[in-house]
């Protein structure tokens, strides 16, 4: 008997990589995200790749959104999306970038296999519509 | 036993079991997640994962927020992973009850064991209601037992009775307190001293740390007497030295018996979780629980209890569906108890009449059973 409720909520890890000490931005996305109605897991500061796919692999999170404000995204971000596919975990994980990111290396990010990146200044409500919208169905 | 359509296993999750089974942490992550979201088929996975399960030393640690916990179990694991050991931890922790999302922030203390996948650590919120998250968090711990763990930490804040219920699906409970916190040391007083088998003052390199583990000390002491004259008179279930000898043989020889089930007296202990200080003396703490566990054949009544309370509420679960279904079934809630306040009926009534077509399938069944053996 199936009757029981499912009872579903969308995860995310609020990823900080790299030797970047910047976490404000990271912190308010968080309680946002929180506040409609996510799960979040931060990771905390100044981690390592590994780290991060580590983390992403075990919470099984819906989404992955890594801040970077350090500028090295170009050497970070696929490092992370290798160790996703690593695990085959990529498929079904929505990786967002969020920082400071240029132009050319945002189409570069996408072509990675980043869905979406959001620079300073997109309000909150776009980045979590976003999410709602593009989240992968899992079984 | 009839597992009926709530346990069957969709070739899908059957392999997913496989790959848990054989080390895939992606499987074991998916795995939780299903465990987590209450989805369909869950049951199914993990009634086949329940016989893989029984190898891991399950430990709780709970205490009040600030106290450490996170930061003692990432050095907890940190020093099992030292001997050999693989280790998997739930921490749990509170969700909003108005929007439900949550902030999972235990894993950012895991410091030592960031990059090491033999430990899997999984933060779960405390989702949904009425010892779903018990349930849930047992559901986990099975689930990282049946895929090798040597040890499982369920990591939650001791706040309130779900918490409890939570540690309690552990084999050693540890609680967790901070010096100088006379008033935590009340609250624990009411249910969480009842439930640690170790308690552990942490950051005890702090002022007034000698005088909290003094008075935990008393405490615990003074615990002891007034159950000790209710527990002597237990030896229900013990299991048979000699399964051929003849029932009514040994009624002289329970002494032995007896004295191995000594009861346990919790520990207080010390830890400095920063610096790692006292986490080896934990482990040994935690080590002697489990061997006393063992040989006083307390972990099988233990276990009973608990899958016996494990029983009781998925069995409760399901009933309680069901009525919701007929609550629906009868015009739904809101129309059911606008009539109530109109007088036009009592909630005794439209309670008995929304049992009554369950009640009349037990009957049904009974019945047929009773035909059955009657025919036999």
């Amino acid at each position: 008997m199936s009757v029981e409720q499912e009872e579903r909520a969308i995860r995310c890890l609020v990823a900080k990589v790299g030797l970047d000490g910047h976490d404000r931005g990271a912190h308010v996305i968080a309680r946002a995200f929180r506040d409609a109605g996510f799960e979040v897991v931060y990771s905390g500061l100044h981690r390592a790749p590994e780290d991060i796919v580590q983390a992403a692999v075990q919470e099984d999170v819906d989404v992955l959104g890594i801040s970077i404000l350090s500028g090295a995204h170009n050497t970070l971000v696929p490092k992370v999306i290798d160790g996703l596919k690593e695990y085959d975990a990529f498929d079904d994980t929505l990786v967002l970038v969020g920082g400071i990111i240029p132009d050319d290396d945002e189409a570069e990010l996408k072509d990675l296999g980043v869905a979406e990146v959001f620079g300073p200044g997109t309000p909150m409500e776009e980045t979590i519509e976003f999410i709602r919208n593009n989240v992968s169905e899992r079984a | 036993m009839d597992g009926s359509a709530a346990t069957a296993l969709s070739d899908a999750d059957a392999d997913l079991v496989a790959e848990l089974l054989s080390g895939s942490h992606r499987a074991l992550a998916r795995v939780i997640t299903r465990i987590e979201n209450r989805s369909p088929g869950h049951r199914g996975i993990v009634s086949r994962l329940h016989e893989h399960t029984g190898g891991a030393d399950v430990i709780g640690i709970t205490g009040s927020p600030g106290a450490g916990k996170s930061t003692l179990v990432d050095k907890l694991a940190a020093a099992y992973r030292e001997r050999g050991d693989t280790v998997g931890v739930v921490a749990v922790d509170p969700s909003s009850p108005y929007t439900g999302g949550a902030v999972l922030g235990d894993r950012i203390r895991m410091g030592s064991n960031v990059g090491d996948m033999d430990v899997f650590f999984r933060s779960m919120s405390a989702r949904g209601q009425l010892g779903g998250l018990s349930m849930a968090t047992a559901d986990a711990v099975k689930a990282l037992d049946a895929f090798g763990k040597d040890v499982v930490i369920v990591e939650t804040v001791g706040a309130g009775q779900n918490e409890i219920d939570v540690v309690r699906t552990a084999d050693t409970v540890a609680v967790l307190v901070q010096p100088g916190s006379g008033d935590d040391i009340q609250t624990l007083k009411a249910g969480i001293l009842e439930i640690g088998d170790v308690f552990v003052v942490n950051k005890a390199d702090m002022d007034g740390a000698e005088r909290t583990l003094a008075e935990l000390e008393e405490m615990v002491h003074r615990r002891e007497s007034p159950t000790e004259g209710l527990d002597t008179g237990h030896h229900g279930f013990d299991v048979p030295d000699h399964p051929d000898s003849d029932e009514d043989g040994d009624g002289g020889d329970d002494a032995d018996g007896d004295s191995a089930s000594a009861e346990w007296t919790p520990d207080v202990t010390r830890t400095v979780a920063n610096t790692g200080e006292g986490v080896e003396d934990l482990i040994a703490t935690f080590d002697a629980h489990a061997r006393h566990l063992r040989e006083s054949g307390e972990i099988e009544e233990t276990k009973r209890l608990r899958y016996a309370e494990e029983i009781r509420t998925l069995v409760r679960a399901d009933v309680g569906a069901l009525a919701s279904a007929e609550i629906e079934r009868h015009g739904g809630i809101d129309a059911l108890s606008e009539a109530v306040r109109r007088r036009e009926t009592d909630p005794y009534t439209v309670a008995a009449d929304i049992v009554a077509p369950i009640e009349a399938c037990v009957e049904g069944v009974e019945r047929d059973a009773n035909e059955e053996s009657l025919s036999n």
